[in-house]
């Protein structure tokens, strides 16, 4: 299939997404540089954060504006799986909101789950240096 | 060198002698590394649009992709060493998710492939699912009180 690579490389939105995305990344870097916060909880508050931030209808204009520099991080995913429950309730009511936003966000988690694992597998424990 | 005296000269000789964490310096590096890690996906997501898959579509594939990449790189311990680098550059994005994943199960290998790989796998990513898919269910369920009550929230 033929690509039209002036599509693909967009500057323009390769620049807003490049911009966007790294600015999401700073506040994570100055919460791990001026609180005590370990990576984990960090890692909780930007999914949960972007979780609510999707629900109220916020995060839809960051994602509208910079595209996978919104959506590639964990807010991203947090706004993800938010607009698949209430897609979810569109559709089948309260049922749906239990399974709206697992099912749009099945990829990434299955994927985790799998790619982990087998990861793992092919892993060299690391040998301590003496 | 003179003895100290009081607390306070003490907590001045102390900050005088710890490190001065670079702040400016890692979000600095911060930026740059996690920009390019979107736009890297930005990228995979425009090649995957030019090909006629919708944008949900992409999306989960961009996912896939990058969680794919990252976790093999974690596996090879390529992965540590951007992450020491570039801090919540790498951290932030999808990656960073897949990284929390390998990097305990490889720890805890030696007690075993189901408790040791399987179980330690979740130790970040599990909370992070937990608040997540909470999250999720929360705003659903608000979304469907608002709307039954005619009080469209979005």
């Amino acid at each position: 299939m033929d690509i039209d690579w002036a599509n693909v490389f967009n500057w323009m939105s390769l620049l807003k997404c490049f911009v966007v995305g790294g600015l999401i990344c700073i506040i994570g870097q100055i919460l791990i540089d001026k609180t005590k916060l370990t990576p984990a909880r960090i890692l909780v508050i930007f999914v949960t954060t972007g979780a609510i931030l999707g629900g109220l209808g916020i995060y839809q204009y960051v994602v509208d504006f910079a595209g996978a520099g919104a959506t590639v991080p964990l807010t991203g995913f947090g706004y993800n799986l938010a607009k698949g429950a209430i897609e979810g309730v569109k559709d089948t009511g309260l049922i749906g909101a239990f399974t709206g936003g697992v099912k749009a966000s099945a990829g990434g988690i299955a994927a985790a789950v799998f790619f982990g694992y087998l990861a793992s597998l092919i892993s060299k424990p690391k040998m301590k240096k003496q | 060198m003179n003895p100290i005296e009081t607390k306070q000269t003490y907590q001045e000789y102390v900050e005088k002698k710890s490190p001065n964490s670079p702040i400016l310096k890692n979000c600095f590096n911060a930026f740059w590394v996690g920009g390019l890690i979107c736009t890297i996906g930005q990228i995979i997501m425009n090649i995957c649009k030019e090909r006629g898959f919708d944008q949900n579509l992409s999306g989960t594939i961009v996912s896939i992709i990058l969680i794919g990449l990252s976790a093999f790189l974690t596996g090879l311990n390529l992965f540590n060493k951007i992450g020491k680098f570039a801090g919540a550059g790498s951290l932030i994005p999808i990656t960073g998710f897949a990284n929390s994943i390998v990097s305990p199960a490889m720890e805890y290998k030696s007690e075993g492939y189901v408790m040791g790989v399987g179980g330690k796998m979740f130790t970040v990513a599990g909370p992070v699912l937990v608040f997540g898919i909470s999250a999720s269910i929360i705003v659903g369920i608000v979304y469907l009180i608002f709307n039954t009550q005619s009080m469209t929230l979005v």
